[in-house]
């Protein structure tokens, strides 16, 4: 509470009677005008109450006479948005994928939406940008097992690999060489050291040689390139999709592998699987 | 205006003060008498000089080829581009504004500490504007006096068509005013013409509607209160200010004790002072400058030339009010020879930082790159590992290219050995030059692989260095990457 309220002699101005260290502060009237415009400022408030949502009640609010919600805002403006891509969308879904990359705005279209649904759909299982995973394929190298061209990925990304809802799925089994009794466990120790003799991970096996001519050469092929009808990956290059070590090639023959891919043909509609193609495809690995 | 009998006012007045103590003061309409004399004439020439510089630059026009705008000084918001003569900057640019906004500053505290408040008394918008409306005013209302009587008037027809021909010439004032501020974010003769036939958008009709505005009722209502309450400048600008900083003082040694004087009567015994009221009568913002130094006085010294005429007609000298420091009017009341003191800690220390920014600026202006390059490596993949056992990384560049031609350029990368390039979906072969086309005044937008031998890669991370050559090989900007690999 201010206690002593003087008369400055100087201004002859009253003052508020607070005092810091010796210095007073003069209760200088504000001018009338000011006044006003901060009655002005209270009036638009309440304006401003009745119109738009402002008082909390326990369990709601008072939404205004407007009606308007910022949710409402932003579901118009989303709405708005995918109008604005419906004409992109429909012709990606009208044309030939080809011809979708041969269209420049189209394309770039398709790339920048794939890159978004993408991250919703693959990145969980392919990791961001297709970096790929143990028993996950990376997306961006060069090596493909079902085919690297536009068309090829479109297929998969429709129909899945080994998936058990879609009649058309890629697929292929690849016999359990220890467990069906196909091998014994010396044999296959022998193919997995020749196998990564292939591409110099081991020296020379010739019985294991024998018996890839026999049992792999297949689906693998005679140099162990691999088959991509068959999705059999190429034994030779650098790329192993569950680790190049012996005991995990050893586990490869023994045991087999088959990696699950679910089919999109159902969940995704024909121009986002075209886009997630087209994006797919610009990582780097495309053919 | 209600006038009320000062005794009347005065028992109104006690009465409510019994209740409360005034908070709020009724606004008191100043009515500054025209004045003519020296500080006149400067403050005549800076407001002609400053109009005529706010209204003429945006039409100045500066040849930048067939791709650019001609207008000397424009801020292209739409285009995102800011052209001042020579001088183009783009949005990541927009520290040479700021810099010019801090040599702004830094001057204004330089001429404050060195002659007070001129930038208030001369060059501040709202004196020059203000200025100009009672000008206006004074034409048509005519003078002081005028101006009380016919405000004192009861409706009329002079009075009526007094006001409304004010009022309407203000508004067309007004009204170029913000017309003009538009022009120098839009090219001054085509937004004029898009005024006029109603082909502007509705943001420019907004802003031109809103600077109308603010200047009408700046210039021609709130004047002296925006100094007084709005403007933050006046209550700190004394921290600029000493001793020997100069300020429109009353010299009140020479001037106490004032009085009346008529002809012919001794000035023995008395001050020069005649109390006739002039100084009050002509300040703009209506003070009384005997008061001593005041908040509300804006400097601009129409008060010594009205007191330069009276002492002139009484025969005294002249500059009973003057520009003077405080240090000098202690020295001539005790009749001592004043004092020029221009070289203090603090102008020194102003001068200082305006040459130091200036430089910095003019530095920054020289070296100004017209290519620039950024370069963003991938984040996932970091790198890729490829059949046959080589590394592959993602990089996205970017390359500004500031000058008006589309330029082929080329790509060059140093720091690993053997390692190629190749531009994403071309299905080029990769190489160790990339050429590479840059629209003019835009940003070129490029993905990039870049390929090397695993036995070449050393490190987890190794330094890749983007280059970007013109045909004779000649470096125009450069960045510093990495080129990532397994451990």
């Amino acid at each position: 509470m201010p206690t002593k309220i003087e008369k400055d002699s100087v201004t002859g101005t009253e003052t508020t009677g607070h005092e810091w260290d010796g210095i007073k502060e003069l209760n200088n009237p504000l001018p009338k005008w000011w006044l006003y415009v901060f009655y002005a400022c209270v009036l638009f408030s309440a304006v401003w109450m009745v119109l738009y949502p402002s008082v909390p009640y326990l369990r709601s609010h008072f939404g205004g006479v407007l009606g308007y919600t910022q949710r409402d805002a932003v579901a118009k403006r989303l709405e708005e948005a995918s109008g604005a891509q419906a004409q992109y969308r429909d012709q990606i879904a009208k044309l030939d994928i080809q011809a979708v990359k041969a269209d420049a705005d189209l394309n770039r279209f398709a790339l920048a939406g794939g890159r978004v649904l993408f991250a919703e759909n693959c990145a969980p299982c392919h990791q961001s940008g297709g970096t790929g995973a143990k028993g996950y394929p990376s997306l961006a190298d060069d090596d493909w097992l079902w085919g690297g061209k536009l068309e090829d990925i479109q297929m998969t990304l429709q129909h899945g690999v080994r998936s058990t809802n879609d009649d058309d799925t890629r697929v292929s089994q690849m016999p359990r060489f220890l467990a069906d009794g196909l091998l014994t466990m010396p044999q296959i120790q022998a193919v997995a050291q020749h196998v990564l003799s292939l591409s110099g991970l081991d020296k020379p096996n010739a019985d294991g040689a024998k018996l890839f001519a026999e049992q792999c050469a297949s689906c693998h092929g005679e140099q162990g390139k691999g088959m991509r009808e068959v999705g059999a990956p190429n034994l030779t290059d650098k790329i192993w999709l569950y680790g190049g070590d012996k005991a995990v090639v050893v586990q490869s023959i023994a045991y087999s592998r088959g990696g699950v891919m679910p089919a999109w043909a159902g969940r995704l509609d024909d121009a986002t699987i075209k886009m997630l193609a087209l994006y797919v495809h610009a990582l780097g690995g495309g053919e | 205006m209600n006038q009320m009998a000062p005794e009347t006012k005065n028992r109104a007045d006690a009465m409510l003060g019994l209740l409360a103590p005034s908070l709020y003061s009724d606004y008191v309409k100043v009515y500054p008498r025209a004045v003519s004399g020296r500080f006149r004439n400067i403050k005549w020439a800076i407001l002609i000089a400053c109009l005529a510089a706010y209204y003429i630059a945006p039409w100045i026009r500066w040849d930048r080829g067939p791709n650019a705008p001609d207008q000397a000084l424009l801020l292209d918001m739409a285009g995102r581009r800011g052209y001042f003569f020579w001088i183009e900057i783009w949005p990541q640019e927009v520290y040479y504004l700021t810099g010019l906004l801090i040599l702004g500053a830094v001057a204004l505290f330089l001429a404050t500490a060195l002659f007070g408040r001129v930038w208030c008394g001369y060059t501040c918008p709202q004196t020059v504007w203000t200025d100009l409306f009672m000008l206006v005013e004074r034409w048509i209302e005519g003078d002081r006096n005028a101006r009380i009587k016919l405000d004192q008037q009861p409706f009329s027809f002079n009075k009526a068509w007094r006001k409304t021909a004010k009022h309407a010439v203000w508004l067309v004032i007004a009204a170029t005013t913000g017309g003009a501020w538009i022009m120098y974010f839009q090219d001054a003769p085509t937004v004029t013409r898009e005024i006029f036939t109603g082909d502007a958008s509705g943001g420019t009709y907004f802003f031109f509607g809103l600077f109308t505005g603010t200047t009408y009722l700046l210039a021609g209502w709130a004047r002296e209160q925006v100094c007084t309450y709005m403007c933050p400048w006046p209550r700190f600008q004394a921290a600029m200010q000493d001793e020997h900083t100069l300020a429109v003082t009353y010299q009140g040694w020479r001037g106490e004790a004032r009085g009346k004087h008529k002809a012919g009567e001794s000035w023995e015994g008395r001050g020069d002072c005649v109390d006739c009221r002039a100084c009050v009568n002509v300040c703009p913002t209506g003070i009384d400058i005997r008061d001593g130094m005041q908040l509300e006085c804006i400097g601009c010294g129409l008060c010594i030339d009205a007191c330069d005429e009276i002492m002139t007609k009484v025969d005294r000298p002249q500059r009973l009010i003057d520009f003077v420091s405080i240090a000098n009017l202690e020295r001539r009341a005790q009749k001592q020879p004043t004092i020029l003191k221009l070289i203090r800690s603090r102008t020194v220390i102003y001068a200082a930082m305006l040459v130091l920014v200036a430089a910095i600026m003019a530095g920054a202006l020289l070296t100004r790159a017209s290519w620039e390059m950024n370069v963003l490596h991938d984040r996932a993949p970091l790198y890729v590992t490829l059949s046959d056992g080589s590394l592959r990384n993602g990089y996205t560049i970017k390359l500004l290219n500031k000058t008006r031609d589309e330029r082929t350029l080329y790509l060059t990368i140093e720091g690993i050995p053997q390692a190629t390039m190749f531009l994403a979906g071309e299905g080029e072969a990769p190489s160790s030059r990339l050429p590479v086309t840059v629209p003019p005044d835009d940003v070129g937008d490029y993905r990039v692989f870049v390929k090397a031998p695993r036995q070449v890669i050393k490190e987890s991370s190794t330094t890749l260095r983007f280059n970007v050559v013109d045909e004779q090989g000649r470096r125009l900007t450069g960045y510093k990457s990495t080129f990532n690999a397994p451990n």
